[in-house]
């Protein structure tokens, strides 16, 4: 089995199950009680909450455990709103987590450029004409195409402009190939999910920093500071916790071992299958773990169901809850046409990637293409 | 042993189709279409249906893929629904599904995936002839036939097409999704047309797309004698809303004018016609003259007429078939072709 889907969720690490383990088998307590088995959950939560801080240059009280990137996104826009009112902006290529609660809450929706970064001049026009504009949301690297937003850049520029907003970065795509602390300098509101980075799934959290409004959307036992309330999943916040530590040691041989397979796909790709090319221009500003290419001609969901049957898992844009193969509103924004989005794939890299895995795929793949190119539509 | 491609609503048909091409030991593969991104009774996105054919096909231990088509669904089967009734077209979205997505792009893609054959759950069979070439015939539970929306079938599709359940009766499917413990073996039957939810309905529908035009409504004579709210609403034939003032005997819309918005209504004697002219036919083998028995709705009577260069000649005078509505021709119980009613 050759797995070229982890953007959508990376297997977790050895480390992590183990340090996991004893959570599930061994204590029992409730961070939130009094004894000696609540104190040791409470321990468990705290020491994983500062890995957490410190991978996003935060500090540990910053730190709200979410039950993922979904959560933390929803929680970012709805917990400032409900605070401080106001319009919220993002982007267009966001993830739903963030493009829905900006559209339910009458906010605004920026255009790209063609690349689906962040067009700063017609950011500045809006945050010049728009009044009131409460928070924006631009997130830090995309999920689809791995491009890279300039969030520095955005920090300063609101600094500048309209020091009363606040910035948020939905950074869960990002965690695992970029230095957060560098690289989101200036956020005020950062999310991430374990899950992409080697963690388990269901933990996640949200960075939120002092002084910003913030009024809890999930009310009950006042956990995290009143900022989430609910019983803290303490497994999988170890988890969490030990994939923040791991990634921030290893990231950067990861990210040059997993840029070198990543080039050589997308080469070998190109050079072997006829009308193939990059959605994005091979040396553009992303991360190291996506190659995303349109195979003119052939639709995405069937050369994804012919890699699946020869052991491949890839995806195309993102998946709806019925299980099909969704138009991507990320390529759309980019101004890529009907065509070339229904015939581009996903497929991407992380830390358990193998060479034989992308020589797999370069067998695979260029029969499959040309398979389905004997049938045009 | 042949791979096969079962294509899976989340009924209980399509789930013993499946079923039966596994016990035949072929190599199968379910596969759920997503069609209407909107609501429909089933809930957003049909996901409850995508979830029961998924969960068969766990049960099954066969492969379950969903394909996402609800941009051609749009284009070829709900876009012009709603442009024939704003035309005062009588349409058949149904047919037209299958036509332009089941019986083409899934089809297609079955082909283009490496796969042999495309099996279905519809109540249908298909019959070999003398001479080797295939016709579509009546499902054995009449209750149930199907023919009428598969007309379109031609040689080249019935050629690499399964329908498995053709000869098993509702009843028989039922039993036998029950001994398998399949969980859509008590689901009840789709209803109607699957964009439009029950609650809502087909007014609301239409209203939220196109402007309905309220219509006069006028005798034979051209006395108007009442009004109807929309007359791309009206179809021909139709009795209810007809009953207008002074009248004493029911009443029936004789004639739509969608332009003029108007609505002619008569006697049912009025309704009547010696011939039928019919369009866009598309033949299971070859172009057929001469009698045939003739079907103009999913679950009308067969009746008897001669076909003769694209014009249907009644042995008794029938009522008038409104345009748009399809016309399907069979020999006895096999479907030789059909068309479109003009």
């Amino acid at each position: 089995m050759t797995y070229l889907d982890h953007a959508a969720s990376t297997p977790t690490r050895p480390e992590v199950v183990e340090a996991m383990m004893p959570w599930f088998t061994q204590h029992p307590g409730n961070p939130s009680g009094a004894h000696h088995q609540a104190r040791e959950a409470r321990r468990a939560v705290d020491e994983a909450r500062d890995a957490v801080a410190a991978l996003v240059g935060a500090d540990s009280s910053e730190v709200v455990f979410t039950s993922g990137g979904t959560e933390a996104d929803n929680l970012a826009i709805d917990g400032v709103l409900r605070a401080k009112g106001g319009t919220p902006i993002c982007t267009a290529t966001e993830h739903p987590a963030v493009l829905e609660p900006v559209r339910d809450s009458g906010g605004m929706i920026v255009p790209t450029d063609h690349l689906g970064q962040i067009n700063l001049e017609t950011f500045t026009e809006t945050l010049d004409s728009v009044d009131n504009i409460s928070l924006v949301s631009a997130m830090t690297a995309n999920n689809e195409t791995g491009i890279i937003n300039p969030v520095t850049d955005i920090a300063t520029l609101l600094q500048e402009r309209s020091p009363e907003t606040f910035l948020h970065t939905d950074a869960v795509q990002a965690t695992a190939w970029l230095d957060l602390v560098k690289h989101c300098e200036g956020a005020h509101l950062v999310s991430i999910t374990g899950h992409k980075f080697g963690g388990p799934k269901g933990a996640g959290a949200l960075i939120v920093k002092k002084g910003v409004p913030f009024a809890a959307t999930q009310r009950g036992g006042g956990q995290e500071r009143e900022r989430r309330s609910g019983t803290q999943n303490v497994p999988a916040i170890v988890g969490l916790g030990k994939a923040a530590q791991l990634i921030m040691n290893e990231r950067e041989t990861l990210a040059s071992r997993v840029t070198a397979l990543r080039d050589r796909l997308e080469e070998e790709l190109i050079a072997l299958v006829p009308d193939t090319f990059r959605t994005l221009p091979q040396d553009s500003n992303r991360t190291p773990q996506i190659a995303h290419l349109c195979f003119k001609g052939v639709e995405s969901e069937s050369l994804l169901f012919l890699l699946e049957q020869e052991g491949i898992a890839a995806s195309a844009a993102s998946s709806c809850a019925s299980g099909a193969q969704q138009a991507s509103h990320v390529l759309h924004a980019m101004g890529i046409d009907y065509e070339t989005a229904a015939g581009s794939i996903r497929l991407s890299l992380g830390w358990t990637t193998t060479e034989e895995e992308i020589n797999h795929a370069l067998t695979v793949i260029p029969a499959a293409v040309s398979q389905l190119r004997e049938y045009p539509k | 042993m042949s791979r096969v491609m079962v294509a899976m609503s989340g009924g209980v048909d399509s789930s013993v189709a499946a079923a039966l091409m596994k016990e035949e030991g072929h190599e199968v593969v379910g596969v759920t279409l997503r069609l209407w991104g909107g609501e429909s009774d089933s809930g957003c996105c049909a996901i409850s249906d995508v979830d029961d054919a998924r969960r068969v096909c766990d049960t099954l231990n066969i492969e379950h893929h969903v394909f996402n088509m609800s941009d051609e669904f749009d284009h070829h089967v709900v876009d012009p629904y709603v442009s024939s009734h704003a035309t005062g077209l009588t349409p058949n979205p149904c047919i037209e599904c299958n036509r332009h997505i089941k019986f083409d792009l899934l089809h297609h893609r079955v082909q283009a995936l490496g796969f042999d054959r495309l099996a279905t759950g519809h109540h249908a069979r298909i019959a070999t002839q003398p001479d080797g070439t295939y016709r579509l015939a009546r499902a054995i539970d009449s209750s149930k036939d199907q023919t009428y929306v598969l007309y379109m079938l031609d040689q080249s599709k019935l050629s690499t097409l399964d329908l498995p359940i053709g000869d098993l009766t509702k009843d028989q499917v039922r039993d036998l999704a029950t001994q398998l413990d399949l969980r859509t073996a008590t689901k009840p039957d789709s209803q109607d047309v699957c964009f439009i939810t029950r609650e809502h309905g087909r007014d609301d529908f239409l209203r939220k797309r196109i402007p309905l035009t309220p219509g006069r409504v006028i005798d034979t004579e051209g006395i108007e004698v009442g009004s109807v709210d929309a007359v791309e609403m009206v179809t021909i034939g139709q009795r209810k809303g007809m009953a207008t003032a002074g009248g004493t005997n029911p009443r029936y819309a004789i004639n739509v004018d969608v332009p003029n918005a108007t609505v002619t209504v008569g006697e049912p004697e009025d309704l009547l016609v010696e011939s039928t002219s019919v369009k866009d036919c598309v033949w299971a083998n070859q172009l057929t003259n001469g009698p045939v028995l003739v079907q103009i709705s999913a679950h009308g009577k067969p009746m008897k007429a001669t076909l003769k260069d694209n014009t249907i000649y009644w042995e008794e005078p029938q009522r008038r078939v409104a345009p748009g509505q399809a016309v399907v021709f069979y020999d006895n119980d096999e479907v030789l072709g059909g068309g479109m009613a003009c």
